[in-house]
């Protein structure tokens, strides 16, 4: 076999170079495929955002506190109107 | 014998329910009233009323100014303290509470802290206050 004829019609996989890149043109046609299909078929596309997600618990519990505490607190400043 | 007992004892009575009455009448007037120093402190805006619910000297501190900011401060922690175990919250939750409260109280030309720290100086419009306030 002369080694000519391989490299001039991509024949058969031979080594693990030309199988990796058999396997990526592969996996980019099957890609564009589905984006294609994805785009015709009116998709939705979903991201991660960048920053974490923070839940402040800490301020919402201290606000319902504070809303509970409030009619309290207001009489405790009528009773001691000497220090408020 | 016993007609004059029981005179003696219903006079003994209602002498007793009069004095009761009086003594009522004077424990319980109108709520204390401030002190005149800090009065004059608050009505000059040399102090106001902080958001976590604790007086704040406003301009140039003074030894005298110090002295009233800390007797009044330390009467608040007590009741604050008091109150918060009462009402199952930690003395810091009521003390903001007690600020909201106590900054909505200020009237025009007392001195208020505002949300970004700053003193302001109470309008008849509402103050500035935490967005935690009620």
């Amino acid at each position: 076999m002369k080694p000519h004829e391989l490299t001039d019609h991509e024949g058969r996989a031979t080594n693990c170079d030309m199988q990796g890149n058999a396997a990526m043109k592969g996996l980019k046609i099957s890609a564009a495929a589905c984006l294609a299909s994805l785009a015709l078929a009116g998709c939705v596309t979903v991201e991660a955002p960048t920053e974490p997600i923070v839940i402040e618990l800490n301020v919402n519990i201290r606000q319902e506190v504070i809303y509970r505490l409030a009619e309290d607190a207001g009489n405790t400043i009528e009773e001691n109107a000497d220090i408020f | 014998m016993g007609e004059l007992m029981t005179k003696r004892l219903t006079k003994a009575v209602l002498s007793g329910a009069a004095i009761a009455t009086a003594l009522g009448g004077i424990a319980a007037p109108a709520y204390a009233q401030r002190d005149p120093a800090y009065a004059a402190a608050r009505a000059a805006g040399e102090v106001g009323e902080k958001m976590d619910g604790y007086l704040g000297i406003v301009g140039p501190e003074t030894a005298e100014l110090r002295r009233i900011v800390n007797d009044i401060n330390i009467k608040r922690r007590a009741v604050y303290s008091q109150k918060a175990q009462a009402s199952n919250a930690t003395l810091e939750e009521y003390a903001l509470a007690a600020g909201c409260q106590a900054i909505l109280a200020t009237v025009p030309g007392e001195k208020y802290q505002a949300p970004d720290g700053s003193w302001q100086t109470r309008t008849s419009a509402p103050p500035m206050r935490d967005s935690r306030c009620p």
